[in-house]
């Protein structure tokens, strides 16, 4: 642990959320400080009022907020793209500004919006410029740059490539590996993923994850996008129209607690809903009593309808689910895997989340859910009425939890 | 007599590509001249175009001094040079230059100003110095539209390097200006048609030179 231990600040993380990064609570050190940092550019906008934030230490912090609420201009007073005019930021405790800027800068890998490759580049020099600037040879800053793209998940035939010849998502994926090229424990990222479409959003997304799982950098990521804050944040700081710190938490506790009006709104209506990706599957009772193979004989098949549920899910002989049928349209031996209903997407018990299981409950024409274990096999099934009362049991946990954690953990 | 007929007897003639007067020889005067003058106009307007497209100042002057030099007639400015500074290379050199500077000047400081945004300020958040971004991001992406500049430039000098002639010196122009004199039409024309050929070849120098040193990544991005 590195940098400042701040009692009063150290963010807890009272959960952690559900197949994500961690399952462990951790407690992070400050790397950066921002302390009463105040922006107010030439023209007399103020951009940022007051800020104080203290982002952890290998972790992801969202800024988060509508469009002019400052969050460019907070990211970029901390790699001294724009001066603040008061207040102070401390890096690992030091202030930014005992340093010259490029050697800060050097430390701090910087990725924006349309990644910003430059363009008479192929893809291993754009991704060797920080190495070269740092004197590293030719040959060993592109060896760096090859290993880069691997680690990013840029197929090596690319590494020849100039930009022009890449899809956007390909570009902002060598945008975050020049970034990484040196690396640098701190990442700051404006808005890196809001110009590809959602499927590659949320392939970059999960790229994001993985990489700060194996790398454990210190990521400031800008977005507007509040789902993006949620899935990614280890903390959040929502920010309002003016500059001002509305929340800074982590997401579970954004989404259950928001700090006011602002932040209520600003999540949005579904954040009930969003707010169960936070909460395991694994609680669930799964039913295995409906689940019949479609080799059954006549008389398992009237075991199981004498259960008290209305559909029968029927299932491969290796296991995997094919679909639901009604008791009393089921003969053995000649089970008609074309007349049976379909069993939408199931969920992964214990891995994915309440969201996903609920998700599957509300998307089945029966109204319940199939589980499956981790290789597709059916683990059984269960009801909305089921996964409601989970869903309540989760919240009256979670809230006990919190209560009996740190009243105020992380927020100020 | 047509002008096909000029050209034809004019390089037809033998005595014409020998000696001090012969075409090898004003021909390569020419070129010296030429790129004499193209390099020293380069040297003034390549990095004032640098450094103020860079810094992004400055504009307005830069303008007004490149209308002020375009506005200066040439040849009377070699009048007043040669008056001036007597017979010799500068009083030639110095409206050559004059003519060339303006635009070489203003496309680098266009071509500086309208390269893309967003990787300058990429290289900039990684730490690059403001020379290396100048330098290594800003002027390789220039790179096509300062050629241009220069290309332009190049093709004015060539073709007003005939002056020099006026001034007891050799080049192309010496065919022109001898030949206006001696009423041998015949020579104007094969002057002018030489000055021609050399203007086109200058256009292909500087298609090569494109395709050196433009970046296939910036050449084919446009
Ligand atoms: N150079 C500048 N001069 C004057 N005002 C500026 C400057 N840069 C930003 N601002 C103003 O400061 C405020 C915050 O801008 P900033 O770019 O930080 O917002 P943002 O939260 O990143 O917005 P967006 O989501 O639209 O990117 C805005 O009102 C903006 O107009
Ligand atoms: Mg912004």
């Amino acid at each position: 642990m590195r940098g400042l231990d701040s009692p009063r600040n150290g963010p807890k993380l009272g959960w952690s959320r559900v197949g994500g990064i961690s399952q462990t609570r951790r407690v992070f050190g400050v790397l950066i400080r921002i302390d009463s940092v105040t922006k107010r550019y030439p023209d007399g906008t103020v951009a940022v009022d007051r800020l104080s934030l203290d982002i952890p230490d290998r972790s992801i912090t969202v800024l988060v907020g509508p469009s002019g609420c400052g969050k460019t201009t907070t990211l970029r007073m901390i790699n001294r793209m724009v001066e603040p005019s008061e207040g102070t930021i401390l890096i690992d405790g030091v202030d930014s500004r005992q340093q010259s800027v490029n050697t800060l800068r050097r430390g701090m890998g910087y990725v924006i919006q349309n990644a910003g490759l430059f363009q008479h580049r192929t893809v291993v020099d754009n991704i060797a410029t920080v190495p070269r600037m740092l004197g590293w040879s030719k040959d060993k800053a592109r060896a760096r740059a090859r290993e880069l793209m691997e680690r990013v998940g840029l197929d090596a035939s690319f590494a020849k490539r100039y930009p022009y010849q890449l899809s956007g998502g390909q570009q902002q994926r060598v945008g975050v590996a020049r970034a990484l090229a040196a690396d640098p424990p701190v990442l700051l990222m404006d808005e890196p993923f809001s110009a590809v479409d959602p499927v590659v959003r949320k392939g970059l997304q999960d790229e994001l994850l993985r990489l700060q799982a194996e790398l454990g950098k210190t990521i400031v990521f800008v977005t507007h996008d509040i789902d993006e804050a949620v899935k990614l944040g280890t903390m959040v700081a929502v920010l309002r129209t003016g500059g001002r710190l509305a929340q800074f938490a982590p997401p579970a506790e954004l989404l259950s607690d928001p700090a006011d009006a602002f932040v209520e709104d600003f999540l949005g209506a579904d954040r009930g809903i969003r707010r169960l990706s936070f909460f395991s599957s694994g609680g669930l009772d799964l039913l295995t009593a409906p689940v019949v193979a479609v080799d059954a004989t006549a008389e398992q098949i009237a075991c199981r309808a004498a259960s008290d549920v209305p559909y029968l899910l029927v299932t491969g002989l290796d296991g995997r689910p094919l679909g639901w049928s009604e008791p009393g349209a089921l003969t053995a031996g000649r089970v008609d895997v074309g007349q049976l209903l379909p069993y939408g997407r199931p969920f992964v018990a214990g891995k994915d989340s309440l969201r996903a299981a609920l998700d599957c409950a509300v998307l089945s024409p029966t109204g319940w859910a199939v589980a499956v274990d981790a290789e597709g096999r059916a683990a059984g099934v269960v009801s909305q009425t089921a996964i409601g009362e989970a869903i309540r049991g989760a919240h009256a946990h979670a809230s006990a939890h919190a209560a009996s954690v740190d009243p105020k953990a992380a927020t100020r | 007599m047509n002008v096909i007929n000029f050209v034809s007897s004019f390089f037809g003639e033998s005595a014409h590509w020998h000696g001090y007067d012969g075409i090898p020889t004003r021909l390569w005067e020419h070129v010296q001249y030429s790129l004499e003058a193209l390099v020293l106009a380069a040297a003034i307007g390549l990095p004032i175009g640098l450094l103020t497209g860079h810094y992004g100042r400055g504009g307005n002057v830069l303008s007004l001094v490149a209308t002020a030099g375009r506005a200066l007639p040439t040849f009377g400015l070699l009048v007043v040079t040669t008056i001036a500074l007597g017979f010799g290379m500068l009083p030639v050199m110095v409206p050559l230059i004059v003519l060339a500077v303006p635009p070489i000047l203003v496309t680098t400081y266009e071509a500086m100003r309208s390269v893309d945004p967003p990787p300058v300020d990429a290289a900039r958040g990684m730490g690059m110095s403001e020379s290396g971004i100048m330098l290594r991001v800003e002027l390789p992406a220039a790179l096509p539209l300062i050629l241009g500049g220069l290309r332009s430039a190049a093709i004015q000098i060539v073709s007003t390097a005939t002056i020099a002639a006026y001034v007891s010196l050799g080049g192309l122009g010496r065919y022109i200006v001898d030949g206006l004199y001696q009423h041998d039409y015949e020579k104007v024309v094969g002057g002018a048609t030489l000055v021609a050929g050399m203007a086109l070849a200058t256009l292909g120098l500087f298609w090569a030179l494109g395709r050196a040193a433009v970046s296939p990544g910036v050449r084919r991005s446009n």
